[in-house]
């Protein structure tokens, strides 16, 4: 991608950090940890990857995308928000109760989710239905489902992985948040999930590994997926992240997994992004 | 009743699949490692590229339904009712009833005429989990001819439904001129001394029941009650107003299923003595079919006992 392109995924992926921010002060609630670390493969995807379109967004033949994690809806909805499925002055709502921001995604309220998610461990194999489905009707839809590495625990995740190779759904593009925090602390003292690329190649994908912030990367491990289609191989991407990732004091800490910041906690971080936004225009 | 017809509704459902397969191009069927029991590979047989075995993981199986009826199809999932309403019990209610997805479940092996496998396999809660579910049609067949017709009803309504068949060969008693329709009861024997309300297999036993009674004086009405959710609110309180007490019947633990609805709709609207016949908060064992029937009073000797009782006679 070129310089300019790089750096307007990169500004959009500043916009969807503060959109996080804002939803989660406005709900008083919500996950930003883990929002923050996807935000910038949501920006890729919602930005560069996906064939969608937000003005029939039920299109049929559109790219599915299951936020398996669906606790990380904030991100979801601030790029759903800012790829216009809905205005952005929505986000502040979230968690309301009289908002179609639910805490978790629901397919029937918010225009641009694909399932409705939350329940950890099943969005993948929702996600695997599609790649089938697509396959069954020789349509040219690709499935993405994105999932946490403290999700990874979850039994299901691996009954699907073995679903999508056996049926050779090389439509289907696991994308995992390797950021290395759940709620009760590391992931490797919680529920040590490593190795989670010989695992996943173990099960029969392609294992691509990435800086899940870097914009080249993801661009490159996305071709993959497309170089993939018709080798019968799903694809698997791991991002290493940082949970909290451009917001100073999230950064790293378990303690953001599900916690809103307060007034003071807001403003510090739109601070920072606002300044990481300026550096970006320079 | 020696010479009726015996069919087990876990064959409707394979050939009622089938049936609906050759003219209904997106449905598609889904199993786990069962079509041999569930009779899925009835409809496998004939269009193997429509059949997707998903090995033993069911709650992956009932997710992947889901994701497939996002595409247009219309996914019919098969298990055993222990591992459909139990297993998946949590994948049904979040991803397939929460977004109100247009998912059947065919769960077979219902209840405890399962027999030689045991309790583990013998499902009495499958009602009770499904019934929770907001949205859910729930539903049970009393022979082979309700049993086709309802899984093409299922086909044609949207939203999600969880159907039972079961596993042993029980009496045909439907004419083919029969018309099944969701949410209706249907009247096999009028009366108003009584009347026993049943679904599934229970049925030819309430029918039988019905018949004994008949000899001792007693009229007691029979209604087969084939959907559980939404139920007939109107034929049972009508039941209730002109017999003025109830007897309910079904292959299910005693909580939770169609005895417990209709004494929720009754004691809020027309309140009248109620005794409910199933499985009395207990786990089933090892045995023949029909002795384990009889030995848990799922049978209609037990029914006309019942019904005495509450009559005083």
């Amino acid at each position: 991608m070129t310089p300019e392109e790089k750096r307007a995924l990169q500004l959009t992926a500043v916009s969807v950090r503060e959109g996080i921010l804002t939803s989660t002060h406005g709900a008083k609630a919500g996950h930003p940890g883990g929002s923050l670390s996807a935000a910038d493969v949501f920006t890729y995807l919602y930005f560069k990857e996906l064939r969608i379109d937000p003005k029939n967004p039920r299109w049929e033949d559109r790219d599915r995308f299951v936020l398996s994690k669906g606790h990380t809806a904030p991100g979801l909805y601030a790029v759903l928000a800012l790829r216009g499925y809905f205005p952005v002055e929505e986000l502040p709502r979230l968690r309301h109760i009289d908002s179609f921001l639910q805490g978790h995604p629901n397919m029937n309220t918010v225009p641009g989710v694909d399932m409705s998610t939350g329940s950890l461990g099943q969005g993948l194999s929702a996600a695997a239905g599609m790649a089938k489905g697509a396959k069954y009707l020789g349509k040219d839809v690709n499935a993405y489902a994105l999932l946490g590495d403290g999700e990874l625990a979850e039994g299901q995740i691996w009954e699907a992985t073995m679903f999508a190779a056996h049926y050779k759904l090389d439509n289907l593009c696991i994308i995992a948040d390797i950021n290395g925090l759940q709620i009760d602390g590391r992931t490797k003292d919680v529920m040590n999930t490593e190795p989670v690329d010989a695992k996943f190649a173990a099960f029969g994908c392609d294992v691509v590994k990435v800086d899940g912030h870097d914009f080249d990367q993801l661009e490159a491990a996305f071709a993959r997926f497309h170089e993939n289609h018709g080798s019968g191989r799903p694809t698997c991407i791991l991002m290493k992240t940082t949970k909290g990732k451009g917001v100073s004091y999230m950064e790293d800490n378990a303690g953001w997994h599900g916690k809103a910041p307060n007034d003071e906690e807001y403003a510090k971080g739109m601070a920072e992004l606002a300044e990481a936004r300026k550096a970006l225009e320079v | 009743m020696a010479d009726v017809k015996k069919v087990a509704t876990r064959d409707s459902y394979g050939n009622a699949l089938k049936e609906l397969g050759a003219v209904a191009e997106n449905l598609v069927v889904l199993d786990a490692d069962l079509a041999g029991a569930t009779k899925t590979a009835i409809f496998q047989k004939a269009f193997p590229d429509r059949h997707f075995d998903c090995g033993i993981a069911e709650a992956n199986m009932i997710d992947v339904a889901a994701g497939l009826s996002t595409m247009g199809l219309v996914p019919f999932a098969a298990t055993f009712a222990m591992f459909a309403a139990g297993r998946a019990y949590e994948q049904v209610r979040n991803t397939i009833g929460y977004p109100h997805l247009n998912v059947k479940i065919g769960a077979t092996h219902g209840g405890i005429s399962v027999g030689e496998d045991g309790a583990s396999h013998q499902c009495c809660e499958d009602f009770a989990l499904m019934r929770t579910i907001p949205g859910m049609t729930v539903m049970c067949p009393s022979d082979d001819v309700e049993a086709r017709q309802m899984v093409k009803a299922a086909y044609e309504m949207n939203g999600p439904v969880y159907m039972r068949f079961g596993r042993a060969a029980t009496p045909v008693f439907h004419g083919e001129d029969f018309k099944f329709e969701i949410g209706k009861g249907e009247v096999l024997r009028d009366g108003t001394d009584a009347a026993i309300i049943a679904t599934g297999i229970m049925v030819p036993e309430a029918i039988e029941a019905g018949k004994l009674l008949a000899e001792e004086g007693i009229n007691a009405r029979v209604i087969n009650m084939a959907t559980i959710k939404p139920l007939d609110e109107e034929l049972v309180l009508q039941a209730a107003r002109e017999c003025g007490k109830l007897v309910t019947v079904e292959e299910h633990s005693i909580i939770g299923g169609l005895g417990e609805a209709v004494c929720s709709l009754v004691s809020e609207r027309c309140p009248v003595p109620v005794k409910r016949i199933g499985v009395n908060d207990e786990f089933g064992h090892s045995g023949p079919a029909a002795a384990l029937l009889e030995q848990f009073g799922l049978c209609a000797d037990n029914i006309v006992k019942q019904v005495r009782a509450l009559l005083g006679k």
